[in-house]
């Protein structure tokens, strides 16, 4: 057993070691950078699946960071909960690096801002201490700014630095909380949070601290209406890197903001806190119907996606507004269907960014009427696309019905009618969005236009030469860098790995979605311990 | 209230100088000012976490070991806050470093570093 408490620090420590590889090896090598991520994430997914076998049979693994006590010390926790998001992390991780062997940015440069990504997301979830939260996050916000920023126009770095400047206030919010919380209790390790917050003499430097850190996270999981930063940033990312951020980022920041209500605070004091359900209830479900409503206008697929993802985040955190809201049976059920949506939207936008990067490379579509004729000529990706938007507006056995039917379940047995309502509505506004990307998929005949070189054949990633030239650059642009991997055939086309990661991800969204059940099973030692 | 003011003036001055951060990143149009704006916020916030360690201990010093020679009773600071806002100020260094390096970029595809001409070069695009 003694081997099993390494692999938490292991799973922070060799990511962010592995990040200086590829710049070290660059030195001698032109494409070192990959095959370090892959042997790295693979690892990674290994060590993450060998801890969940040991949680989830036994119960949580505890690190003390060099034996430090754990007032001074930093704790590293995996639990029931927390393994969930590792496994999540480095799932995602391994698949969207089989895009990026072909499609994605290339260069040693961005697997060493990757493998910096993913360190940070596996010390979000695996820290046990409200500081080394914060640095994690900043870890993770620092490594995605450089990212979006990689992409080849201008534009990028203009949202990357509306998203730093965002991000950083909004982590520098959530600094402020955790001085409050300091002040008040003196320490700043979760499991003694959890204890001391409600001992506290002074409550209200501990509202204070919980004001601050929802308005820090609501910036971090990107709530309307401070949202803003987040279309923009997954729109102009490199389409290999979208996938990973959309999947990833929001979705650590949602969970550690689970985290702090459910353990560090406390489900029971927040519910005797004046208006805390009540903030946070509105919070997400505002987030919900903005986020639909501006999605259903969108043209761009990428940036509809990217509104989509406000509302679904607006739907996890309308569940925690439930757990800490509802009664008590209910906040069991909406935290389950909390924690099931946030790894099912991560597995499911991460596949839908997939294929919509997949399309753009092959097909030149960007736009919704764009979409026009893709099931004839593209049937295995709009196959996948399909599933995996019929699983986000909810459609059984879909992944994202499970999430969507324990929260709507948590919010009526508590009987909070208006948030039942918004997730019901919220569906109807979904199927709209997604409707309309698979009825063009379907049901219109491609126009002449859209592909005016010889057209279904055409796959160079060019086609489209209406100005979108930042984003559709990738193709022709690394034609050159292509060619000499490719087996032959066209230069631009999709490789195997670039198809079979997408349909994988369907696969898993049906799958996970027949597994509903078995999180609740797998979280129930977790519940049990921390709601009432 | 000008008492409870008077005796707690470090927290004063410290959330005008937040305000002053935040009200810069918001209102400034010039993106090198945006990015000082938040340093402010930000250094507001590490000497918050400075002078909480002083806080209930009155005639505190700096949280040192005494020298082996002279092991009086001391009476110090805690340590906690002040080795926080070292790591906190390492990562609001690596902020501002790629904050920066992200506008010397913005400066070389535009030419401007001021918001609304930014704003305006976009939109004639």
């Amino acid at each position: 057993m003694s081997s099993v408490d390494l692999i938490p620090p292991l799973l922070i420590v060799v990511p962010l070691l592995a990040a200086t590889l590829p710049i070290a090896l660059g030195l001698w090598f032109d494409r070192a950078g990959w095959p370090v991520a892959a042997v790295t994430t693979i690892g990674l997914f290994g060590a993450a699946v060998a801890l969940a076998s040991v949680v989830y049979a036994d119960g949580q693994v505890t690190h003390t960071l060099g034996g430090y006590p754990r007032t001074y010390g930093i704790e590293l926790v995996a639990d029931q909960y927390s393994t969930l998001i590792a496994l999540l992390v480095t799932g995602v991780a391994v698949g969207v690096l089989a895009y990026t062997r072909r499609g994605g940015p290339r260069g040693n440069t961005f697997y060493t801002a990757y493998l910096l990504l993913v360190g940070g997301l596996l010390g979000i979830t695996m820290t046990g201490d409200v500081f080394n939260l914060f640095v994690f996050l900043e870890i993770t916000s620092i490594a995605t700014y450089a990212l979006v920023a990689s992409g080849d126009g201008p534009e990028s770095a203009v949202a990357a630095l509306k998203y730093l400047i965002l991000g950083t206030v909004a982590a520098s919010m959530y600094l402020i909380g955790v001085a409050f919380l300091l002040m008040a209790t003196g320490t700043l390790n979760m499991i003694e949070l959890a204890t001391a917050i409600p001992a506290a003499e002074r409550p209200t430097l501990i509202r204070t601290a919980f004001g601050f850190i929802v308005v820090g996270f609501a910036v971090k999981v990107a709530q309307w209406p401070l949202h803003t930063w987040q279309p923009s940033a997954y729109q102009q990312a490199p389409d290999g890197v979208t996938p990973i951020i959309a999947a990833l980022v929001s979705t650590a920041s949602a969970y550690a903001f689970g985290r702090l209500i459910v353990t560090v605070f406390g489900v029971d004091y927040l519910t005797a806190m004046p208006n805390a359900a009540s903030i946070v209830l509105v919070v997400g479900c505002v987030s919900v119907l903005a986020g639909t409503v501006l999605a259903v206008i969108q043209t761009e697929v990428k940036r509809m996606l990217a509104y989509s993802s406000v509302s679904q985040f607006g739907l996890v955190i309308a569940a925690y507004g439930v757990v800490i809201g509802g009664n008590s049976g209910a906040a069991e059920t909406a935290l389950i269907g909390a924690t099931v949506h946030l790894v099912g939207h991560g597995l499911l936008k991460a596949g839908l960014f997939l294929a919509a990067a997949l399309v753009a490379t092959s097909y030149g579509a960007r736009t919704v009427d764009e979409y026009a004729g893709l099931a004839k000529h593209r049937p295995v990706v709009a196959g996948a696309m399909a599933v995996l938007l019929l699983s986000l507006v909810g459609v059984p056995p879909g992944v994202g019905f499970v999430g969507k039917w324990y929260i709507a379940l948590g919010a009526v047995q508590s009987e909070l009618w208006p948030v039942a309502g918004v997730i019901f509505l919220s569906t109807m506004l979904t199927l709209a969005y997604a409707a309309r990307l698979l009825e063009k998929m379907y049901f219109t005949p491609s126009r002449a236009v859209s592909s005016p070189a010889g057209g279904p054949v055409a796959t160079d990633g060019g086609s489209d030469g209406d100005g979108r030239d930042e984003t559709a650059a990738d193709g022709p642009g690394s034609d050159d860098t292509i060619s000499a991997a490719s087996s032959g055939g066209d230069p631009a086309a999709v490789s195997v790995g670039m198809v079979a990661v997408v349909v994988v991800a369907a696969l898993c969204a049906v799958a996970l979605g027949f597994a509903g059940g078995t999180f609740a099973d797998l979280l129930e030692p977790f519940l049990t311990e921390v709601i009432r | 209230m000008i008492e409870m003011l008077a005796s707690r003036y470090t927290y004063v001055l410290l959330f005008v100088l937040l305000g002053i951060g935040i009200y810069m990143v918001i209102a400034s149009e010039n993106l090198v000012k945006k990015l000082i704006g938040v340093n402010l916020f930000q250094t507001a916030i590490f000497l918050f976490f400075i002078s909480m360690a002083y806080i209930d201990v009155e005639g505190a010093s700096a949280p040192i070991v005494p020298h082996e020679a002279n092991p009086g009773e001391l009476l110090v600071a805690s340590p906690l806050p002040q080795v926080i806002v070292l790591t906190a100020i390492v990562v609001g260094i690596a902020l501002t470093a790629v904050g920066l390096a992200l506008i010397i970029r913005i400066y070389a595809e535009y030419g401007t570093l001021r918001e609304d001409t930014l704003r305006e070069v976009r939109a004639d695009e």
